[in-house]
This record gives C-alpha cells, structure tokens and sequence, in this order.
C-alpha cells in the first residue's frame, strides 16, 4: 500500500514541487509511520511504502500515472488512455521526482541491499542517493552497502537528530 | 484542569518505571499543528502490530513441532516496532525472548511469551488511556469545535 502524505490539493502544486520528495521503503508500519513523521517535520515531501518492488513502480514515474489511473481503470486500458495524461495532472498529481531514498535493510522480496543494487545499475535513478537503515549492527553489511554506492547507513530506531543531519548534508 | 494533571502523572509514571524511553518523547516532540495527530497514528499502529505479533507467535508456539526460525522472525519484529515507538520493556522482553528462539528453548519461548503479553497489554492499556486523557485535555483548550 502506498501512502502520499504530503502530496495533495493544498497549497500550490509549484510550493510543494519546490520541497525536496523523499521515498520511504520499509515493510513495518509502525517504522514507516515514524520514519515519515520525522521527514515531514523536517519540511520534506514524504511517500511511503512497504516494499522494493512499489519503490521501483514509483521511481519510474510514469508509472506513477499509470499507478494513479488504476484507481479508475482496469489495468489493461491504461495503455489506451494516454490521452487522459492531461487529466491526470488536472486532478493534481505530481510527478515522481525523488530525491531521496531512505529503505529498510531487512524486507522480504526483497532486501534494502537488493533495492539499492537496482538503483545504482539504473542510468535513470543512479544519481539518486540510497540511505539504508537497519536495527542490527553488522560491520560486513554497512561495508557492503556502502561499496555499492549507498550514501548512508543509519541504525535504528531512527532518530529526527539522525535523519536532519543526513538530510541537510544529502539535500542541500 | 484534572485530566492534564492525570495525563502528566501518567507520562511521568510510564517513563519512570522503564515502560517507555527517550525514543517516545523524541516522538511526542514530532507532534505539531501540521501533524496533530502524530503519536496517536503511531501508537495505534503499534498497537495493532503488536497483537497480531503475539497471536502469530502463539500459534507457532503452540505447533508439535516450533519452527524457531519464524517464531524469531516475528519476536525481531516485534522488537524493532517497540524499539521505533520507544517501548522500551516490551523491547527488552523481545531480546530475551530471542535468546530462547536461538536456544531452540520451547519452554524459555513459551515462559517469554506470557511476559510479552503481559507487558504489550500494561502498555496497550496506559497507551489508552493516554489517547483518552489527552483528547480530553485538548477538548478543554478547544471547547467550540
């Protein structure tokens, strides 16, 4: 399931365009009701879900409106109604756009590492800094996850101290 | 006003007798006019993850055979919600807890479990209460709504 907080109809679009747009990933509820609570805090656009897989659908946005529509259509004539686009950025939904991605280590499916893998070999997404979190302190997994590209590793439980120095040194 | 002083009894009781940590406050300092609704969002959920938590492990608990790979699995969990909310008995109940998953102990899991429970519902309650009593405290700062 995926939860837009802080996308919406208030304010203008332009506003709320200009904050930076962080994805959450984390397969615990309760972790991604608080990692989102302290990004939202820190005056971040948040989207959260519980899943690689979903972060992938979102990261490639125009499945994002592919996404969107589904709520209206079958699957299947979502292709057909491309025309519909213009519509859909009408009912004030809004691109992708991520600048941020902060995931959960351990998920089943798949993991934070394996996410990250698939972020880092995508010429699309490459750029976009990884931040992995994890209750257990391994030495071998932080190394591994910061040789593949991850921009930082945080333990948790997660604190908002954590997540404003990260942020303000990742997203100037 | 009663309740605002019951409310502050509580809180101060809650973290005094280790039943909540730092964690939680640093969750409760989260809470502002754009997210009045925060702790109680995160409360909740917490609330209704843990009871699933420990009805799965119940039930694997109560197989002929405990396959103590899941039964971790969901004690770790566990562990980290309580860790994420800053309950920090219910979480050290879950490390001792996963001492006897790894021992392969059914009776250690099963004795850890009822303190688990035990635990997880003196929180739940006071968690309760704690929603109740602040709605309280806000219907008196707000009374036209």
């Amino acid at each position: 399931m995926m939860s837009c907080k802080g996308l919406g109809g208030e304010g203008s679009a332009a506003a709320a365009a200009a904050l930076p747009h962080v994805l959450a990933v984390d397969d615990s509820s309760v972790d991604r009701a608080v990692i989102s609570g302290i990004l939202r805090s820190s005056k971040f656009r948040v989207t959260a879900v519980d899943s690689g897989k979903r972060a992938l659908e979102l990261l490639g946005s125009v499945c994002v409106i592919f996404l969107n529509l589904n709520l209206l259509l079958p699957f299947r004539l979502c292709a057909s109604v491309l025309h519909v686009l213009p519509i859909t950025f009408v009912l004030g939904l809004q691109e992708a756009n991520v600048s941020m991605i902060i995931t959960d280590y351990w998920m089943p499916e798949m993991t934070g590492y394996e996410l990250l893998k698939k972020v880092k070999e995508s010429s699309k997404l490459k750029g976009i800094p990884v931040v992995i979190m994890s209750s257990e302190n391994v030495p071998t997994r932080i190394t591994r996850c910061m040789e593949e590209g991850a921009e930082d590793f945080l333990l948790k439980p997660v604190q908002p101290s954590d997540v404003s120095r990260l942020c303000n040194r990742v997203l100037r | 006003m009663a309740a605002a002083m019951q409310l502050n009894t509580l809180m101060s009781n809650m973290f005094a007798t280790g039943l909540l940590d730092d964690q939680f406050q640093q969750l409760q300092m989260l809470q502002d006019p754009s997210a009045p609704d925060f702790v109680a969002e995160v409360v909740t959920l917490f609330c209704e993850d843990g009871e699933r938590i420990i009805g799965e492990l119940a039930k694997l608990l109560d197989k002929p055979a405990v396959d103590f790979d899941k039964v971790d699995a969901f004690v770790h969990q566990l562990k980290g919600s309580s860790a994420s909310v800053g309950a920090q008995r219910v979480k050290n109940t879950c490390i001792q807890f996963r001492e006897f998953c790894q021992g392969k102990s059914r009776d250690g899991c099963l004795k850890t479990l009822d303190a688990v429970r035990n635990d997880f519902y003196d929180l739940r309650s006071k968690f309760q209460t704690m929603l109740q009593l602040e709605q309280q405290v806000q219907a008196s700062f707000y009374p036209k709504q």
